[in-house]
């Protein structure tokens, strides 16, 4: 299932992983790759505690694209932020590969996973090949090597290696930032990457191009993608799989079909916006599936 | 007359190499221990808001603390420590010159330091912190790696007002005894020597504009990651300490200090004590404008070898009498007590210093005042003036006792423009110096202390400890000895208080031995 680019973006020290993973995989072995197990959170806010996420079980699968929606504040981040151990649960247990997190090294797993932040936070200081090949050379690949890695992790975000190379993030737009973003979060070549709005601040053409490039790296790659979004649409477009938080709780997971059947009253009021537009687009656009 | 072949150009220039140095030596060294302790402090302080608060809450106030004064401060602490440390481990070190300046301006450029670098980490935007964590980095490289680079800027704003804060406070080094271009403006604001005073400022603005260019040059390499750039800026500031060594270690170390308080008088005393040891082949060395209380200390410590005191000064100041006495007797007191502290007493000169209430000569007779306690009757409608040290001393709360003395106001006044205040008319008395020159040049009269409550002010030469048995030194200074009388030693002040190339304290030395010879 790995791509040509994508056995090339396999690093030495992370193809024993990968081919576990096909062991796994040719077994048909359910494991969830990732794992939340009645997870809690809760911060000390002005007011008084802030239960951020209550008590959320939800597996995620390998190779699974799943889009977490909820209002601001509804806990996404921190879930997110769990997994890589920005934070600690208060309660339950966090699993990947079957591993409980809390016994891994922290900076150790952060390298395992990419991640891809809101507008980028790109190191202002350091060039797109220094922010690109940043999480290798803290592993220790030679310097060729990252260079070598950089070149192609710029062909894959479809930026002209020559003219963005030794660009600082300042010169950049909006759109190019996001696509170093994503070139950095998978330098080390993970299987999971964690995305947080990734594409919030972007306009609308820009962000459903980012977004169906990034799609298409998923399945090239193999990877596995948790990615936090506001627009529903763009969940429904991208994702295999959506879960849907509501301060705190996880309402409910499951495929774009399976949340459009929901009786659930959120999950219901959350589907109007995109089945108008739906109504709407048809509408205006009746030839645009026969031309 | 152009400036450059003005001869006190020539003179200033001679002392360059030397003051420059020293004043760069003790900056830099400063700056490097503020640095390393402050820097430290900051990374530690900056996520604790406690410590924080109370680490810039103290830098603050030693900010406030004028420089002066703080450098002045470290003086007796540095001394008392020595005691102990002594006492203790039997070591001791010298707490005069180089390190208390280095410790009070370490201290004075730690505020900057602290301030911007806590800011400037503070400043880095938490969104970059957490990308730095996401992608892998430890805490200590993120702070490495992001949150210092980014926060560089800030940090290095900090450090250069740091240097030039400490290079242009050094100057005020001078009086603890530690060489610095201060030597220029304290000796030219004492002999009113104008050329003097700007060589002074002029080198070392020059000095911290240096220095603060060079630390932006340096910052511009940290910032476009340019080897070359940082590692010429930072060889740039090693090449100038070096070359601040250099002349210390090419010539021999001069084998004598000589002290010398802050005013003319000492100036022009010091300078014919140098000459006589260079006359007799031996080296010697200037350390001017020692404050009154530093300056026993260091003779004390043998960190000078010689100076001139003056009887009434030590027996109240440094001794703490009250009770007064004959010269001869009080000479004989003083005597014993200087060898506690194993000094040499080794003569008079043969003229007095006394501080004494002087006036200008036509307002005395007018009003019919001889003395001071004919003063005192007309005190309540009068102003006066003193330097710095008069009315903190007790020579004035004796004088103030024993006539009732209560004036309208009174004032402060750097000495040489008292006597053109109260000449003028702008204060009424002034307590002016029995030796100085301005008595006679002003027509002013000094009035009669008929209760002899000032105590006698006999110039002395003194000894350190460590030459009471060098009898080449003590030999090349007993010439001097009973030779000066009140009359050539208010000649010699007078002239070493005009603005020519005659009135160097070296020029007016020579004059005077040249009287003193014949
Ligand atoms: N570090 C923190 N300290 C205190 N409270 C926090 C912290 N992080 C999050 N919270 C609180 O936890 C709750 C959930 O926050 P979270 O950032 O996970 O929401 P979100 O769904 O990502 O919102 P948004 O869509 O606005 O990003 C909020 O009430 C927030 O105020
Ligand atoms: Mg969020």
């Amino acid at each position: 299932m790995l791509g040509p680019i994508g056995r090339a973006l396999a690093l030495p020290w992370e193809g024993e992983q990968r081919a576990s993973f096909e062991i796994a995989k040719g077994r048909m072995q359910p494991t969830p790759l990732i794992s939340y197990d009645r997870v809690h959170k809760t911060f000390a806010g002005p007011a008084g505690a802030v239960a951020a996420v209550d008590d959320v079980s939800l597996d995620i699968a390998e190779g699974e694209f799943l889009a977490i929606v909820g209002s601001s504040g509804s806990g996404k981040t921190t879930l997110l932020r769990l997994a890589n151990r920005l934070i600690e649960p208060d309660g339950g247990s966090i699993r990947i590969a079957g591993e409980d997190i809390s016994c891994l090294e922290p900076v150790a797993l952060r390298r395992r996973i990419g991640t891809v932040f809101q507008n980028g936070a790109l190191f202002p200081h350091m060039t797109v090949a220094a922010n690109i090949g940043i999480t290798p050379r803290l592993l220790g690949t030679a310097p060729k090597a990252v260079a070598a890695r950089v070149d192609e992790l710029l062909d894959l975000v479809q930026l002209d290696r020559a003219a963005h190379r030794n660009r600082l993030p300042d010169a950049l737009s909006g759109g190019q930032r996001q696509r170093v973003g994503v070139a950095r979060a998978l330098a080390a070549g993970p299987r999971i990457v964690l995305m947080d709005e990734p594409f919030g601040a972007l306009d609308p053409l820009t962000r459903d191009t980012l977004g169906s490039d990034y799609r298409a790296l998923h399945a090239q790659l193999g990877l596995t993608t948790v990615m936090i979004t506001h627009d529903i649409t763009e969940a429904l477009l991208l994702a295999d799989r959506i879960a849907v938080m509501r301060s705190g709780h996880l309402v409910e997971a499951g495929t774009p079909a399976a949340l459009a059947a929901s009786r659930e009253p959120y999950v219901a009021e959350l589907m109007t916006t995109p089945r108008r537009q739906a109504a709407r687009l048809a509408a205006l656009l009746p030839e645009s599936g026969a031309a | 007359m152009s400036l450059l072949s003005d001869p006190r150009f020539a003179e200033a220039l001679s002392h360059l190499a030397d003051y420059l140095g020293s004043h760069l030596r003790v900056s830099i060294a400063a700056l490097a221990l503020g640095l390393a302790v402050s820097f430290p402090l900051a990374l530690l302080a900056r996520n604790r808001p406690t410590l924080r608060n109370l680490l810039l809450g103290i830098a603050s106030v030693v900010q406030t603390v004028p420089g002066l004064a703080l450098l002045a401060l470290f003086y007796p602490l540095l001394l008392a420590l020595a005691a102990l440390t002594l006492r203790w481990f039997g070591l001791s070190f010298s707490a005069f010159g180089f390190l208390p300046a280095v410790l009070a301006l370490a201290l004075y450029s730690m505020l900057p330091v602290l301030r911007n670098t806590i800011t400037g980490l503070n400043g880095v935007d938490p969104g970059l912190i957490e990308a730095a964590k996401g992608v892998g980095m430890t805490e200590r490289q993120a702070l490495l790696m992001v949150e210092l680079p980014l926060a560089l800027p800030v940090i290095m704003a900090g450090i250069r007002t740091a240097a030039v804060w400490v290079i242009g406070t050094a100057t005020l080094s001078t009086p603890i005894g530690q060489t610095s271009l201060g030597n220029y403006i304290f000796a030219g604001l004492q002999t009113q020597n104008w050329v003097l005073v700007m060589f002074g400022c002029v080198a070392a603005a020059v000095l911290a504009l240096a220095v603060d260019q060079l630390l932006a040059f340096i910052e511009l390499g940290l910032r476009t990651r340019s080897r070359a750039r940082v590692g010429s800026g930072t060889a740039a500031i090693a090449l100038m300490v070096g070359a601040s060594l250099l002349p210390s270690l090419g010539s021999s170390p001069a084998r004598y200090a000589i002290g010398a308080k802050t005013f003319t008088e000492q100036y022009v005393l010091s300078a014919l004590i140098s000459e006589r040891l260079q006359a007799a082949g031996l080296s010697a060395t200037s350390r001017a404008g020692l404050g009154s209380s530093v300056i026993y200390e260091a003779l004390k410590n043998g960190d000078i070898d010689t100076y001139v005191d003056y009887s009434g000064t030590l027996w109240a100041n440094q001794f703490h009498h009250r009770e007064q006495m004959p010269r001869a007797a009080l000479l004989a007191a003083l005597q014993q007590d200087l060898a506690r502290d194993k000094i040499t007493l080794l003569g008079e000169l043969g003229f007095e210093n006394a501080y004494a209430l002087v006036m200008p000569r036509q307002k005395a007779t007018a009003l019919g005042i001889r003395t001071v306690e004919d003063l005192a009757r007309r005190s309540r409608d009068m102003s006066i003036a003193g330097d710095y040290e008069f009315f903190s001393r007790p020579e004035w709360a004796a004088l103030r006792d024993a006539y009732g003395l209560a004036f309208r106001t009174q004032r402060q006044m750097q000495p040489d423009f008292m006597y053109a205040a109260v000449a003028s008319g702008e204060v009424d008395v002034i307590a002016g110096y029995t030796s100085d020159g301005l008595i006679a040049k002003y027509d002013l009269v000094v009035l009669d202390d008929p209760k002899h409550a000032i105590p006698p002010y006999d110039a002395i030469l003194l000894v350190s400890p460590k030459r009471a048995e060098d009898h080449a030194l003590q030999d090349a200074l007993r010439p001097l000895l009973g030779r000066i009388d009140i009359a050539t030693m208010q000649q010699a002040n007078l002239r070493a208080s005009g603005s020519d190339a005659d009135s160097s304290p070296q020029a007016v030395a020579r004059w005077l031995w040249s009287r003193i010879a014949k």
